[in-house]
């Protein structure tokens, strides 16, 4: 007699839980530093307080925004794909943004945050458009990651193109600090510019939560029980470009959270795609705030990049998810 | 209500598949549709579902033309039970069943007592309840099948279309489904179902359309369709009828038309 399901968490226990290691990380993000700055002092008039309200209450904003919009992305495209290896990377909207901020520096020879992010975004919601007209209609999700891997093989390949004819040194050192990914010295201007495009784009994602559970039976039973597939395309592909789109344009590229964080949370959750997409964007914001926060607390002249950071930790964890899956297997 | 297709014709890409077919299909009554591979068996049931637009001619459910009803309208009526048995994400078999109330739910909104009590009676209908807090991937064949099943009649549609439901099942299986199949038709609810074996069309089906290439080649009361002739001209089979024990003429196949 095979064993029964483990006993999946309560809902409202689980996401309760995961908002409050949200809050605490949110906390911890602002007293994390070279400086170390204690609650005591945000509201007084301690000098430190500007550390807080200057310097790191957008980038713990920013971290909040973009590890949710990264992480229920994630999610979402696991479930549209039914694939438990995509993430925003695969479908290649991270490294269209980036060609597009890229593209800003090297053709229009500007850094300006304005400019950088209306390229980055344009190149995000373009690519992301692009992908639902090659996969229009497909029938099946393989279409839609194989124009996604094309469209990132593309972005990836411009990108070098434009560094390999980028005007000065100085633009090579700027676009490769840009790619690398980082929250660092990241102001009120980028968390206005950005956080209205991954809130739109994470409410676009999160109604997809019934189709994708219909999807769960492959595409002709997902549409015999009245599912309009284009149109939960149109929300997956409009939703991703928007959020992710804007995330990478404020920050670079920071990889794995989008693939990690559904897989962390499934053993919690059971399978079902839509009762995954809320705790996805809690846990993404709680990796991505507790990995920035790391970073900060690292030794030497300059930071580890958070972008460097995610995928250095997200490798091994990785594997050591897949020996543990693949373990459970065989039992 | 009556699901009826007149002067059907569907393509799949630039192939024309169906020609001409012409069906009033009964409520409450099982009606199989038989023809050899490539007869255009699984494109005619989903373009019952209303999955597959034709080219020309009609489908109607109850004097309604199909294409007209809103996708949700449309699922609430018509259940389809696709011969892909996959699925992909590892759900435990309660949460599968509930899937089928997906038609009749509210965005956002949670299960309600009415469909609560729908998965109730989909979950006894198929005698899975022990079954429920199991993970899809644990069960067996047959026990897949019933569940799969049970998602959509958790649905409570009017009419059930199921392609191929007895594929990969051994005897046993299959004459429990057929017979599940026949009490839900019992019940007043249109069953069709696709099928392969002319022994198991003749237990179970009341009515049967025969197809070859696409064209009907007999449709009509299960005795008349499953007899010499139309089963010649349908499959190329010389069949040997033999009676059961509650009367009813069996084909059985023995050998191949000779030329």
């Amino acid at each position: 007699m095979p064993p029964a399901t483990p006993r999946r968490m309560n809902r409202v226990a689980l996401n309760g839980g995961l908002l409050l290691l949200v809050a605490l990380l949110f906390a911890g993000s602002l007293m994390a530093g070279k400086f170390w700055v204690p609650p005591g002092t945000w509201f007084s008039h301690d000098p430190r307080r500007w550390i807080i309200a200057e310097l790191r209450l957008p980038r713990a904003i920013l971290g909040l925004a973009i590890g949710a919009a990264l992480g229920l992305s994630g999610a979402v495209l696991q479930g549209f794909l039914r694939n438990p290896l995509a993430d925003p990377a695969v479908v290649g909207v991270s490294s269209s943004a980036a060609l597009g901020a890229v593209g800003a520096i090297v053709l229009l020879g500007s850094s300006a945050p304005l400019v950088l992010f209306g390229c980055a975004m344009a190149a995000a919601c373009g690519s992301m458009l692009l992908l639902a007209g090659l996969a229009w209609r497909a029938e099946s999700a393989v279409a839609f990651i194989l124009a996604g891997t094309v469209l990132a093989s593309l972005g990836a390949a411009l990108t070098s193109f434009l560094i390999s004819i980028a005007p000065n040194p100085y633009a090579t050192a700027e676009i490769l600090d840009w790619i690398m990914g980082a929250l660092t010295d990241r102001s009120y201007a980028e968390v206005q510019l950005a956080l209205p495009f991954i809130a739109i784009g994470c409410g676009l994602l999160l109604f997809t939560g019934r189709a994708l559970d219909a999807l769960t039976l492959g595409e002709a039973a997902a549409r015999s029980m009245g599912l309009r597939l284009e149109r939960t395309q149109l929300l997956v592909v409009l939703g991703t470009g928007l959020a992710v789109g804007a995330s990478v344009a404020v920050t670079g590229i920071v990889g794995f959270v989008g693939l990690i964080v559904p897989h962390l949370l499934r053993p919690l959750t059971g399978a079902r795609p839509s009762a995954l997409l809320l705790p996805s964007a809690l846990g993404g914001a709680a990796l991505l705030l507790a990995a920035d926060s790391l970073v900060r607390l690292s030794s030497g002249p300059s930071e580890v990049r958070l972008g460097v950071a995610m995928a250095l930790l997200g490798t091994p964890f990785f594997f050591v998810l897949l020996l543990k899956l693949r373990r459970s297997t065989w039992n | 209500m009556e699901l009826s297709v007149t002067d059907l014709a569907v393509s799949l890409g630039k192939r024309r598949v169906l020609h001409g077919i012409d069906a009033v299909l009964r409520p409450g009554k099982v009606t199989a549709i038989l023809g050899p591979n490539g007869s255009g068996k699984s494109t005619l049931v989903r373009t019952l579902a209303g999955l597959l637009d034709p080219d020309a001619g009609q489908v109607k459910l109850g004097g309604k033309l199909l294409a007209r009803l809103a996708p949700r309208e449309r699922a609430r009526r018509i259940g389809y039970l696709p011969q892909e048995a996959t699925v992909h994400w590892d759900l435990r078999v309660a949460d599968l069943v509930a899937l089928g109330r997906l038609p009749h739910r509210a965005p956002f909104a949670g299960l309600s007592a009415e469909d609560r009590s729908a998965i109730d009676a989909a979950i006894e209908t198929t005698a899975i309840r022990p079954l429920a807090d199991r993970p899809v991937t644990q069960l067996s064949g047959g026990e897949r099948a019933r569940v799969l099943l049970a998602r959509v009649l958790a649905g409570q549609p009017e009419w059930l279309l199921a392609d191929e439901p007895l594929a990969s099942l051994d005897p046993v299986h299959q004459l429990d489904l057929l017979d599940r199949l026949r009490a839900l038709a019992a019940g007043g609810m249109g069953v069709v179902i696709v099928l392969h074996d002319l022994v198991q069309a003749a237990r179970a089906a009341a009515d049967v359309l025969l197809l070859r290439e696409g064209r009907t080649v007999a449709f009509g009361p299960a005795e008349a369709a499953l007899a010499h002739q139309p089963l010649r001209d349908a499959f190329g089979v010389e069949v040997m009828v033999i009676g059961d024990d509650q009367g009813r003429l069996l084909p059985v196949p023995i050998g191949r038309v000779k030329s």
